[in-house]
């Protein structure tokens, strides 16, 4: 029978040591997923530098190209290596992650190349924006307006297709999921939660507080670039009224009127 | 292209392949069949690629027409079929000849059916699959009016059959650690090792729900946990403290707490465990589970032929009953035994 205070008798999760200079946000942790999954973790807190580190990391394990590994992914502050157990292990993997993690302070490291601007319209007329902007202590005109100077970053891409996780907001934004599911957010809803803004690219169940909508569409299925943001990439949201948006989505069916501009 | 026409369709019949992997950095599950290993058997009755996509059917199948003649398979939960008024036999491969019609009802255990055809349904891929992954907007319900088109394929041979591992009633499930398994106490895990669960009428191909008597489930810091990566298997508690166990088509990340990881080889039995079905949980070291699925893979398809024979063919058919009796003394072939 075996112990469940020892779920994993190999001893192989552990943690790294962080390199120096990495703040309070180390060190990482490699944990196994299943048979055939490792998870990497820079933080379990939303944290810049966690984030940071989540995407070059990711990078750099795709570069590598090691053997059995068939897909990675980054979310706000980890990074999953999806592998064939019948090619590799997570011994294996390990001993090669812990080089590469021990070599440089990840979570000083740049943002991905090619990063884009994105200006996308949207409309303040969510069902939730008074909700929301009371508990960010904001009347509903001051939190369309706070939401719309802001100048967001993808941090994740993740839960569904092309879905972008994006902010981080002021810290007065670190507000509560809902403890009851809106059934359905449409396609398009912009919604918040937790320091964070996401645009719903499918309709979706969700606790997160529906301030706005737009017309962008984050996942194009069958479409040459299917999925339209990229983490790293930043987001402007343009106030305009209901009238404007549908005029924008009329002539730009999956874009809504968004526009995107290099970035340096 | 010849095709099986859909005459009408229960409302959870979708095609599936092995699904769509490779976009879980973008938000995409892989998706695919809820029982793999169906789509395996049916690949295997008809001698043809387990890349192939076949009929997923949720429960209750549909009415087909043939548009030619053709042959096909039925795997994964039994479900009642006939074809022009003749009871068909599940786990077993068939003739349809040109216009005659395929009726499949309910399962009468499990909960995934699938029918697969000799060539595979070919309709189009998209993103590297065929598989409809209705929670992404990839794909839809087949239904009333749809034809699926029959791929190219090898002749198959009607009259065959495999005996399936049964997995249609639930059991117990080998977990293994994961990320989060910590976040759990000690008695906590120990509790739900020892706890019986019910499959809730809550389920689909992104989970199923389930129930228990007892204490809800907690982990440590449960509502400030950070988004991660989330797989098929996970074993999520929700914020009610109930087991919600991901399949195929469930989120790429999620901030529940995961108190583990189904193992692959098990997965199929959460999929087809029916509402109501008795589900519980045992911890394996992640060293005893590779041994497990190293050892189940090796040798898999060897297993699979193995286990397939000719169905003992019903006597109506039979022309040459008769004179087999009549010369041997004893039927034909070593098929003896094997009645259902």
């Amino acid at each position: 029978m075996p112990d469940p205070s020892s779920p994993d008798p190999a001893g192989r999760n552990a943690a790294v040591p962080p390199p120096a200079g990495a703040g309070g946000a180390g060190p990482a942790q490699i944990a196994t997923m299943g048979l055939g999954g490792i998870l990497v973790r820079f933080s379990d807190r939303l944290d810049d530098g966690a984030n940071r580190a989540a995407l070059a990391f990711r990078a750099a394990v795709e570069a590598a190209g090691w053997d059995g590994v068939e897909e990675t992914a980054a979310s706000l502050g980890s990074v999953f290596l999806r592998f064939d157990p019948a090619r590799t292990d997570a011994g294996a993997l390990g001993e090669r992650l812990a080089p590469l993690l021990s070599g440089r302070d990840w979570y000083r490291a740049a943002l991905p190349a090619g990063r884009r601007l994105w200006t996308i319209p949207a409309v303040f007329d969510g069902p939730d924006l008074a909700a929301a902007a009371g508990l960010a202590g904001l009347t509903p005109e001051a939190a369309a307006a706070e939401l719309a100077g802001a100048r967001l970053r993808v941090l994740a891409l993740g839960f569904a297709p092309g879905l972008p996780y994006m902010g981080p907001l002021p810290a007065h934004w670190d507000i509560p999921r809902q403890t009851a599911l809106t059934p359905v957010a449409p396609a398009g809803a912009v919604v918040v939660a937790l320091r964070q803004v996401i645009i719903f690219p499918t309709p979706t169940p969700t606790g997160w507080r529906q301030v706005g909508r737009s017309r962008f569409r984050a996942f194009r299925p069958g479409a040459a670039t299917p999925f339209a943001l990229a983490a790293g990439d930043e987001v402007r949201l343009r106030v305009v009224d209901a009238d404007e948006l549908g005029a924008l989505a009329a002539a730009d069916p999956e874009g809504g009127g968004a526009v995107a501009e290099p970035i340096g | 292209m010849t095709a099986l026409r859909v005459l009408s369709a229960g409302p959870g019949v979708t095609v599936q392949d092995r699904g769509r992997p490779g976009w879980l950095g973008y938000g995409l599950s892989r998706g695919g069949a809820a029982d793999a290993l169906a789509l395996a058997e049916g690949a295997a009755l008809l001698g043809q690629s387990g890349d192939l996509a076949a009929l997923e059917m949720a429960g209750f199948g549909g009415t087909f027409e043939a548009e030619a003649d053709m042959v096909i398979a039925l795997t994964g939960a039994p479900m009642r079929a006939a074809a022009a008024g003749a009871r068909l036999r599940w786990n077993a491969t068939h003739h349809l000849r040109a216009g005659q019609r395929l009726v499949i009802g309910a399962a009468e255990a499990g909960v995934y059916g699938y029918l697969h055809l000799a060539g595979g349904i070919a309709v189009p891929e998209v993103m590297g699959s065929r598989a409809a992954h209705l929670t992404a907007g990839l794909g839809a319900p087949v239904a009333a009016g749809d034809r699926l088109p029959v791929g190219e394929g090898r002749a198959a041979r009607a009259g065959l059959g495999l005996d399936p591992a049964d997995r249609f009633h639930g059991g117990r499930l080998r977990i293994v650690a994961s990320a989060q398994t910590a976040l759990f106490s000690p008695a906590e895990r120990a509790r739900f090792e020892a706890t019986g669960f019910t499959r809730d009428a809550r389920g689909n191909r992104q989970g199923v729900r389930l129930t228990h008597d007892g204490a809800p489930f907690r982990a440590e810091g449960q509502l400030s946990i950070l988004s991660e990566i989330i797989v098929p298997g996970d074993v999520q508690m929700t914020g009610e403290g109930t087991p919600y166990v991901l399949l195929p088509e469930c989120q790429t990340m999620g901030g529940y707490p995961r108190i583990g990881t189904v193992v692959p080889d098990d997965l199929a039995v959460v999929a087809q465990a029916g509402p109501g079905a008795r589900l519980g949980f045992r911890f394996v070291g992640l060293d005893e589970a590779l041994a497990d699925w190293r050892r189940a893979r090796a040798g898999e398809a060897a297993r699979l032929a193995a286990a397939i024979r000719p169905l003992v063919r019903d006597p109506a058919e039979m022309a040459d009953l008769l004179s087999h009796q009549l010369i041997g003394g004893v039927t034909a072939g070593d098929d003896l035994g094997e009645e259902e």
